[in-house]
């Protein structure tokens, strides 16, 4: 059915959402559905995460770091999925041609449909303005969990952890797994931007968790000797052999960012409609891509039911009709989806709007359709936590979208 | 035989290189080619450890140079040199021209005597135009620019594999390159007897080329000290490969007194760089970046072309040129002793470098030490590491990509491993190859690549546990 293409679907990008996306699609009857990850093995961020749980939800059972790339791999494998490991996708063009690097050299693909599933990665130390020296041992949570998942290394002994997000917990547990204490966890904002809670598992380590405390120098000529922070005012430094910076994930989307897809500047993600369609839509986008993090099974959902509506989207005519953008101002960091399409499908893949803040701010959140206002909640609006509003079944007929968070005084 | 580990101490070679910056390797290639036998002694772990490397990658024109200076002569000389050899060292070359904009009156009004200056320095292709069409040769500028002019020879290089050619070209013809080898005393008595970190070495002549220690060097070879550097530090950002479409050309602001000023360019891997700063400090060795200062560039970057507002940010970095209480090139010989003191090579470096080299070969004519050039000179081409050109990965059988952002593969890091002038730290493997250096900064390939380097680069970030000198 698919004449010159090399396949129906071709998904970039093997973590939970894209292969969730594949097996919907081969379920669905769809024949050729080809994903590319550039990495060895299926998985994607879920591969360097050695103590988080993954696949109750999708599989009904607990899986850790490559024990769930491993399930994936059969699942799509059962499915007669066309898995390609180690394939790079280097540019998209219109019309779903892909460029790809592999080991034996440069090859073009094209499909009907492309989905972007490339996930999302934390902010280096260069994005985030960091300053001071520039010594080995400032490095993510994912960096310092490759080393530990792939490499069996531990890169420092006594690292300061920067951040307070659920990541960051994760990267407390994978230093204590290797008898490795930090020297303090310091958060610039004055609350833990995960839930407070977790703050019980440094504590209880004897790791300080220093809140109000931003990072204002590195120093080390070669390797990280000591770090400053300043909190009350006050400058103080701390002894440590690395910098761990962790969170403020970002959607890993250079490819879209320098195709005609763009991104979009509140989430650095492909924008897409109700159904996961882009702007262009012979492509859609589904998971971490789409707005930074949000946990494995909640990606393998999203991918499931946005696998289900390009497989529907394959079978019909006519297409999705203009897009109208989803308008919204700070403290709004984020609206997914951020566009919608009169002539979407009768059945959405996204029941909701998710949101995110860039602060924890208290007030009233609301929807205006064609400027009525249709839905609106009172609330403490925390940064790091999913918001969803229902998308009413009459908003892809509004001429204007907007959110509007009007903060109490 | 490895020529990168100290040599015997009986060995007595015709020329001693202290440093290894652009410069120093330059040099070391020239005496090399001239028939010397070379040793270059470097302080760091790797070459380029000091101001080399950081640096803005334009190869000048010397348009701007004071007329007459020496300065100018070997930007002009060095420049020739560049562009005459990097086809067979494999060296990059994007010529994008450069645009001095004026964004006030005030500096518009200097714009004729820019040109006029240019012209008498002997540069070709100085047009002085209109706001309008200026922004018709570079589209991304911002509507506000008043006038420019246009040079068209200023052009962007690859600044790491520069000086890496030159000095992989030195050592196959023999000469030797020694790291950890800080200059801690020099002696002459008809020769010169060094005493470095590394062990002693014997040499018939110096060329000092310690860039931001240039004076220290000068005061540990017995010489009375002639100039006293003055950091002057530099911080820069690199955008997202995403902003290379925006800036097609190099953008400068009319230079002042003090600094050339905040350049807007592409690189040669097809990144946007904006920077650098100019700030006088007293530390010659840390070179930190500022939350404030970065953001402050990130905002002048963004008004000079607008579209890159937002654009993310891909490395920051910082650097000190080793100015002096003069601007001019402080090159000093003692001819009585054998020595070339070639100091304040502030931030033309890059493109001065090889005629400094040459330069300094001169000089050493006048010693009396005849040199007999070699009958044949090695092939030396180094891998591409540019975006217009063809990359590795493009080729079959690379083994794998190991750095997505740079599209680095494991047969180029590798190759640079084993290479006749291998990476001493990190930092050289990375500069070398480009891997971790792109948008995500090793998140995904760090690990890999620390692997990779396990036991073949000193300073690795595995290391920590066993690492004495850190």
């Amino acid at each position: 059915m698919s004449g010159d293409f090399s396949a129906d679907v071709i998904i970039v990008g093997g973590g939970p959402s894209g292969v969730g996306a594949a097996l919907e699609l081969r379920r669905r009857g769809v024949a050729r559905v080809i994903v590319l990850d550039r990495e060895p093995d299926l998985g994607g961020a879920t591969r360097h995460c050695s103590h988080s749980p993954f696949g109750m939800r999708e599989f009904g059972r607990v899986y850790f770091g490559g024990a769930y790339g491993r399930r994936l791999t059969r699942e799509a494998a059962d499915l007669g999925v066309d898995v390609r490991t180690g394939h790079s996708v280097v540019s998209l063009g219109m019309d779903g041609v892909l460029t790809v690097a592999n080991a034996r050299g440069v090859e073009t693909l094209s499909a009907r449909r492309v989905m972007i599933a490339t996930g999302a990665r934390e902010t280096p130390r260069s994005a985030r303005l960091v300053p001071g020296d520039r010594p080995l041992g400032v490095m993510t949570t994912g960096t310092l969990q490759s080393y530990v998942a792939f490499y069996d290394q531990m890169p420092f002994r006594r690292p300061l952890i920067v951040g307070t997000e659920l990541v960051s917990f994760s990267a407390v547990l994978t230093c204590l797994g290797r008898r490795v204490w930090p020297a303090a966890m310091i958060e610039a904002e004055p609350y833990a931007r995960s839930r407070e809670l977790y703050t019980w598992l440094p504590t209880a380590a004897g790791i300080p968790v220093l809140k109000g405390a931003e990072l204002v120098d590195i120093r080390g000529s070669r390797r990280v000797e000591a770090a400053s922070i300043r909190r009350n005012g006050r400058v103080s430094p701390i002894v440590c052999d690395g910098v761990l910076l962790t969170g403020r994930f970002t959607p890993e989307a250079a490819l879209c960012r320098q195709s005609p897809l763009g991104v979009d500047p509140g989430s650095a993600g492909p924008a897409v409609d109700q159904d996961g369609r882009t702007a262009n839509p012979v492509y859609f986008a589904a998971g971490n891509v789409l707005r930074g993090l949000d946990t494995g099974g909640w990606c393998f959902r999203e991918g499931r039911a946005i696998g289900a509506a390009v497989a529907e989207d394959l079978a019909r005519d006519g297409d999705a009709g203009a897009a109208v953008p989803v308008a919204f101002d700070d403290p709004v960091k984020l609206v997914v989806p951020g566009l919608l399409r009169r002539g979407g499908l009768a059945a959405p893949a996204l029941r909701d709007f998710q949101l995110r803040v860039t602060r924890r701010v208290r007030g009233r959140l609301s929807l205006e359709l064609d400027g009525k206002t249709v839905w609106s909640r009172d609330g403490a609006w925390m940064p790091e936590r999913r918001i969803l509003v229902p998308i009413p079944p009459d908003a892809a007929r509004a001429e204007q979208v907007r959110f509007r968070l009007a903060e109490d005084a | 035989m490895s020529r990168i580990s100290a040599p015997p101490p009986q060995d007595l070679f015709d020329v001693a290189v202290i440093g290894a910056g652009v410069v120093g390797c330059a040099v070391a290639r020239r005496f090399a080619l001239a028939g010397a036998k070379v040793v270059l002694i470097e302080k760091g772990a790797d070459i380029l450890s000091g101001a080399s490397k950081a640096n803005s990658a334009i190869l000048h024109t010397g348009f701007d140079a004071p007329p007459g200076s020496l300065e100018l002569d070997l930007v002009r000389a060095g420049r020739a040199e560049y562009l005459q050899i990097r086809e067979d060292l494999g060296l990059p070359l994007l010529t994008t021209g450069a645009l001095v904009c004026a964004w006030t009156a005030e500096q518009a009004d200097k714009l004729e005597a820019i040109a006029e200056k240019g012209r008498a320095n002997g540069v070709d292709g100085l047009k002085l135009l209109t706001g309008a069409a200026a922004r018709a040769t570079m589209p991304g500028l911002s509507e506000s620019l008043i006038s420019a002019v246009e040079v068209a020879e200023e052009y962007v290089v690859d600044p790491w594999s520069a000086p890496l050619a030159y000095l992989t070209q030195a050592v196959a013809l023999g000469a030797r390159f020694v790291r950890d080898a800080e200059l801690l005393k020099g002696t002459f008595d008809g020769d010169w007897t060094l005493e470095t970190k590394a062990g002693p070495l014997r040499a018939r002549a110096v060329v000092n080329a310690a860039g931001l220690f240039g004076d220290v060097v000068d005061e540990r070879l017995g010489f009375a000290p002639e100039f006293q550097i003055r950091p002057r530090k530099g911080q820069f950002v690199v955008l997202d490969k995403a902003a290379f479409a925006h800036v097609p050309r190099i953008v400068l602001p009319v230079p002042t007194e003090i600094t050339k000023g905040i350049v807007v360019c592409p690189t040669a891997f097809g990144n946007v760089l904006v920077g650098p700063t100019a700030e006088e400090q007293e530390d010659r060795v840390r070179a930190t970046v500022e939350t404030e200062t970065l953001q402050a560039l990130l905002k002048r970057g963004a008004e000079i072309v607008p579209a890159l507002a937002g654009m993310p940010v891909t490395a920051t970095y910082a650097g000190l040129r080793p100015a002096t209480e003069d601007k001019a090139y402080r090159v000093f010989v003692r001819a009585e002793k054998r020595a070339i003191t070639l100091g304040g090579i502030r931030s033309t470096g890059l493109s001065a470098a090889l005629g400094l080299a040459q330069h300094a070969v001169g000089l050493h004519a006048a010693f009396g030490l005849p040199l007999t050039p070699p009958e044949s000179v090695p092939r030396v081409r180094l891998p591409n590491l540019a975006e217009p050109c063809e990359r590795d990965w493009q080729r079959p059988d690379h083994g794998e990509i190991v750095c997505h952002c740079e599209m680095v593969t494991k047969r180029e890091i590798e190759a640079a491993l084993d290479s006749a002038v291998p990476p001493g730290d990190f930092g050289g493997l990375r500069r070398r190859t480009r891997a971790g250096m792109g948008r995500c900064q090793g998140f995904y390939c760090n690990a890999h690549l620390a692997e990779l380097a396990k036991g073949k680069v000193a300073v690795t970030p595995c290391a920590a546990e066993k690492d004495e000198d850190s």
